[in-house]
């Protein structure tokens, strides 16, 4: 890829709760950063805080009880934390849209799909009712629905969860995104599906330029589309790579159970050697590594020391003692 | 459509004949003595038993209940044992004012209730939330009859702001139409009469309206709370929706149908508080009519007041689960 400028940065990002029974800390330093056209995957367990760092880009946290406590967000070099709430909703849905896992709840069922994308359409482009209902069929022609036209007029409960997904890109597509992020888009559907959703976005992906986050907990579906990826344990990132290192040679013990508990093709529905445990307590995180209570290659020093994230080999980030001596410390 | 209310109609037919069933037995078990009530304490008991031969009183309840229903049949409802007026006749003079009482008061329910319980909602802990959510718990519990006399005591005796009783003043001319006062102001363009009526519906509208509101209210904050929490809010902002249009649009169509069903509800429990509410403020609607009817034992008028109350009733039903399609279009009237 040439070097070009990236067009999302997150920089040490600090995400936390402030609940009744304590502080959550749900992201808690997460940097990364993408280019146009360029596909990073986050991955990781649920509850790993990766929708978190989805919300907090979009500023859309909810808060109370969550706040951004630290770190940044620049949009083409533009900050958006200092921006207020009208000035963020001028961004989402235009620059940085969004869709996600249940394509049976994320759509409102009281409205048809022609409110719903006319409505996105006619909030960010200077266009009239005409006009955006021309875009909204072109889109839905774009995403694959057949008789574009007529099924405007439909509502989502009208529509499979396939094509519901595919109403849910049209309509995030609608208005030209230099950066889609796609929150487990591929989870609820059956495997078939998933397939053809995750060409959708690679095939939309090449025509459209935009930059995708491709958050997941599949690392099936990290090797499919992504060009980097990030993995997330306990709200912050243990792993950095390219995909390609990546699977060539995972680091992090954490990633070497994802991997082997990818569901094989053949048999997709037994996960083989699931990790042992449960993911940690966010409110009540272990003094060392919070990996450590899970990990097979635990030491002595894992309960006492977090380790940083260090680079590895080039562009290979690692959080892990196992690493620790010979490197030095690095952001990615 | 056509097909689903006509079937609705028509399944009114068992309810009111169940309805009068049971208006007939309550008046006739109830003791009391139409005659002794028309002819006074002095009366002999052979005037009295003369008076209750004329009335057929002393005919079986069954046949005096097959000769109700015969009239009924016919589109009689009788006449009235007291005025010897027809009751179709009373009753119609009156309905006009007490329905224009319940739709004022139901209006001012749902608009305030609605409003306060989708700023609530979205504002949630917030002051305006444990204000109001206190004062709608306030209103619930509160007497309309204590309420009534409170606010005539005060914005019509202490500071005379407002007319006390009736519906419209004796010098204000208004050529009625409808019978619903407000609206054939604005029929005839008349602006004098308008403000005159509104001024008399204030009060009273406030006092029946008090406790439907309060429920509204509570009803719209938690069903709104439920759905802000939903995927497709979620989305609504990520799409960049002034949140105007994600809350009174996205949430509010979404949280409208358990609201729907209290409002539905509440009109009934409207059309009872009138009779209250008519009494304390000299309303000359069917509430005091009938309440007049209960206590002189005029079995045709009180018979005749419950029916109609439940054809109401049974329409609102079929009104509010009309609009349910028009809120949910997953709704399929079968
Ligand atoms: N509204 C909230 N209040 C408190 N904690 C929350 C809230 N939303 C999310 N969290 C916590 O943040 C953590 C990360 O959540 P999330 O980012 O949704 O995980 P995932 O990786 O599955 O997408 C979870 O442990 C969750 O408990
Ligand atoms: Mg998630």
């Amino acid at each position: 890829m040439a070097e070009q400028l990236p067009i999302l940065e997150v920089d040490n990002l600090h995400t936390h709760f402030f609940t009744k029974s304590g502080v959550v800390k749900a992201v808690d330093g997460v940097s990364f950063s993408v280019k146009p056209g360029e596909t990073l995957g986050i991955v990781g367990e649920s509850g790993s805080g990766k929708s978190i760092t989805a919300m907090s880009v979009m500023k859309l946290v909810p808060s109370p009880p969550g706040r951004i406590v630290d770190g940044d967000v620049r949009f083409n070099g533009d900050s958006l934390l200092p921006k207020t709430e009208k000035e963020m909703r001028k961004i989402r849905g235009k620059d940085i849209s969004m869709i996600f896992q249940d394509p049976m709840t994320s759509l409102n069922p009281v409205f048809s799909v022609e409110k719903q994308m006319l409505e996105t359409i006619l909030t960010h482009e200077d266009m009239n009712k005409h006009q955006a209902r021309k875009r909204a069929v072109e889109l839905l022609d774009l995403v694959g629905i057949p008789d574009a036209k007529k099924r405007l007029k439909n509502y989502p409960h009208e529509f499979s969860g396939g094509m519901r997904q595919r109403v849910m890109i049209a309509m995030a597509l609608a208005c030209n995104p230099k950066v889609l992020i796609a929150d487990e888009p591929t989870t609820a559907l059956d495997v078939t599906i998933q397939a053809q959703i995750l060409a959708l976005l690679k095939r939309l992906q090449k025509e459209l330029g935009m930059a995708i986050i491709m958050i997941t907990h599949d690392l099936g579906v990290v090797a499919e589309v992504c060009d980097r990826v990030m993995v997330m344990y306990g709200g912050k990132p243990v792993e950095f790579a390219s995909v390609k290192e990546l699977f060539d040679g995972p680091k992090h013990p954490y990633t070497w159970g994802l991997l082997s508990s990818i569901p094989q093709i053949h048999n997709r529905k037994e996960r083989l050697e699931a990790i042992q445990g449960l993911p940690p307590d966010l409110r009540h995180l272990p003094e060392g590594c919070s990996f450590a209570p899970r990990c097979t290659h635990v030491k002595d020093s894992c309960l006492h020391i977090d380790p940083a994230l260090l680079e590895d080999d080039t562009d290979h980030f690692v959080r892990c003692l196992l690493y620790e001596e010979e490197e030095k410390v690095i952001q990615p | 459509m056509l097909n689903y209310i006509i079937r609705r109609l028509v399944s009114l037919i068992p309810v009111l004949i169940g309805v009068s069933i049971l208006a007939f037995s309550l008046m006739h078990l109830v003791p009391g003595d139409p005659a002794r009530s028309i002819l006074g304490e002095k009366a002999t008991e052979a005037q009295l038993e003369a008076l209750r031969e004329e009335l057929n009183l002393n005919d079986p309840y069954i046949v005096q209940y097959g000769r109700f229903m015969g009239q009924i049949a016919q589109g009689d409802l009788g006449n009235s044992i007291t005025s010897k007026e027809a009751v179709i006749v009373e009753i119609g003079s009156r309905l006009p004012a007490t329905l224009e009482l319940t739709l004022f008061a139901m209006g001012i329910a749902v608009l305030v209730g609605v409003l306060a319980g989708v700023i609530a909602a979205v504002k949630q802990y917030s002051w305006f939330d444990n204000i109001s959510m206190s004062g709608a718990l306030f209103g619930v519990s509160m007497p309309i009859f204590w309420l009534g006399l409170m606010m005539i005591w005060l914005f019509a005796v202490e500071l005379n702001w407002l007319p006390p009783s009736g519906r419209l003043s004796n010098d204000i001319e208004l050529q009625t139409i409808t019978n619903l006062y407000l609206l054939d102001s604005i029929l005839t363009l008349n602006g004098e009469a308008f403000v005159n009526a509104f001024r008399h519906l204030l009060m009273p509208g406030i006092a029946l309206a008090t406790i439907p509101m309060a429920i509204i209210a509570r009803m719209t904050r938690s069903s709104m709370l439920e759905v802000m929490k939903q995927d497709y809010i979620r989305t609504a902002n990520a799409k960049g929706l002034a949140s105007r249009l994600v809350v009174f649009q996205h949430a509010l169509k979404n949280a409208a149908l358990p609201v729907l069903t209290v409002i539905g509800l509440q009109f009934g429990f409207l059309l009872g508080g009138a009779v209250l509410t008519e009494t304390i403020f000299s309303w000359p609607g069917v509430g005091r009519y009938v309440m007049d009817a209960i206590l002189s034992r005029d079995y045709p008028v009180v018979q005749s007041t419950i029916l109609i109350v439940a054809v109401i009733f049974v329409l609102v039903n079929l009104i509010t689960d009309l609009l349910y399609t028009l809120f949910d279009p997953r709704i399929k009237l079968d």
